[in-house]
């Protein structure tokens, strides 16, 4: 009698990553809750904890949480791989892409307000683009864009003041990662 | 909380914001030069902006006054109940148009470059 067993190690940035991106997928599935009077402008609380992640263990982290979240989020919202996914992971790529650069920015000029604020163009860049070759004729959208330009610069904003906020609060809660215990 | 950079991603953001809304909303559309007149869906004339003239289109409920001024064109009277297409004023832009459905006449204005009004999937 031969048992295979495949093991795969886990190691404690993978239960970090996990957890993170299940707060973020948690954030995203509220969010879908809340009613937008205009389609596709959303506060994108998800956003605050990709940011955290990006300024607290680094991109490939963050990327991680924002592909799960893409992921998971679409699968929970039922719309895996439907338009709104796509437009979804045109957004977190764009945006992942952006932090890439900007979290190079000097840190005594640019604090996480900036981050949210560039992120949150680029998030919206990336939807409308993809929107503009894939979904929409273009000039429909051109009267839109100051909607969505306007709700990236507010909500980058709030997001961003978020962050700064959770990152200068002292964090008793914050937990270190630990192995799960199997009842 | 917030660093000189901020300030200035901030203010960046809202001049592309309000240059954003200014393209989209505010900048003047094409100039028209050609008013292309409708009646019963068919053209009945193309007449030139530049040209200063009145004109009197027949409809089914009676004649629809169309005025042709310094580019602009309006319709001045129709018989319509409602008086919509008359209340809409002056048209300045191409792909503006003036319908008075009661009268079945229309006017639109035609630029150098034809404009889609719509286009659909």
């Amino acid at each position: 009698m031969t048992r295979a067993l495949i093991e795969l190690p886990v190691t404690a940035d993978d239960r970090r990553v996990a957890r993170l991106a299940a707060l973020a997928v948690g954030l995203t599935l509220a969010e879908a809750a809340l009613p937008s009077p205009v389609p596709g402008v959303k506060p994108g609380l998800a956003n605050i904890v990709v940011l955290l992640v990006l300024l607290q263990y680094g991109w490939r982290a963050a990327a991680w949480v924002a592909g799960l979240r893409v992921l998971a989020g679409g699968l929970l919202l039922g719309m895996l791989f439907a338009p709104g996914f796509w437009l979804s992971a045109a957004g977190a790529t764009t945006s992942l892409a952006l932090l890439a650069v900007a979290q190079y920015l000097p840190k005594r000029h640019f604090g996480p307000v900036s981050l949210s604020v560039l992120a949150a163009f680029a998030h919206i860049g990336g939807q409308l683009t993809l929107a503009a070759v894939w979904l929409l004729p273009f000039a429909a959208l051109i009267k839109l864009l100051p909607v969505f330009a306007a709700a990236a610069l507010v909500f980058g904003t709030v997001n961003g003041l978020i962050v700064s906020r959770l990152l200068a609060a002292p964090s008793p809660g914050r937990r270190q990662s630990a192995p799960c215990p199997i009842p | 909380m917030l660093r000189t950079g901020d300030w200035t991603v901030l203010a960046s953001g809202t001049a592309i914001v309000a240059g954003l809304a200014w393209q989209a909303w505010l900048a003047p559309g094409d100039a028209a030069d050609t008013a292309i007149i409708r009646a019963g869906g068919t053209i009945v004339r193309t007449v030139a902006l530049s040209q200063a003239q009145t004109l009197a289109i027949p409809g089914p409920l009676g004649i629809t006054r169309i005025e042709i001024a310094a580019g602009r064109a309006r319709v001045q009277a129709d018989p319509s109940p409602r008086q919509l297409c008359v209340r809409q004023g002056w048209l300045a832009h191409a792909g503006d148009a003036a319908l008075c459905l009661p009268n079945q006449v229309s006017i639109e204005l035609a630029g150098r470059s034809p404009a889609h009004d719509t286009r659909a999937y």
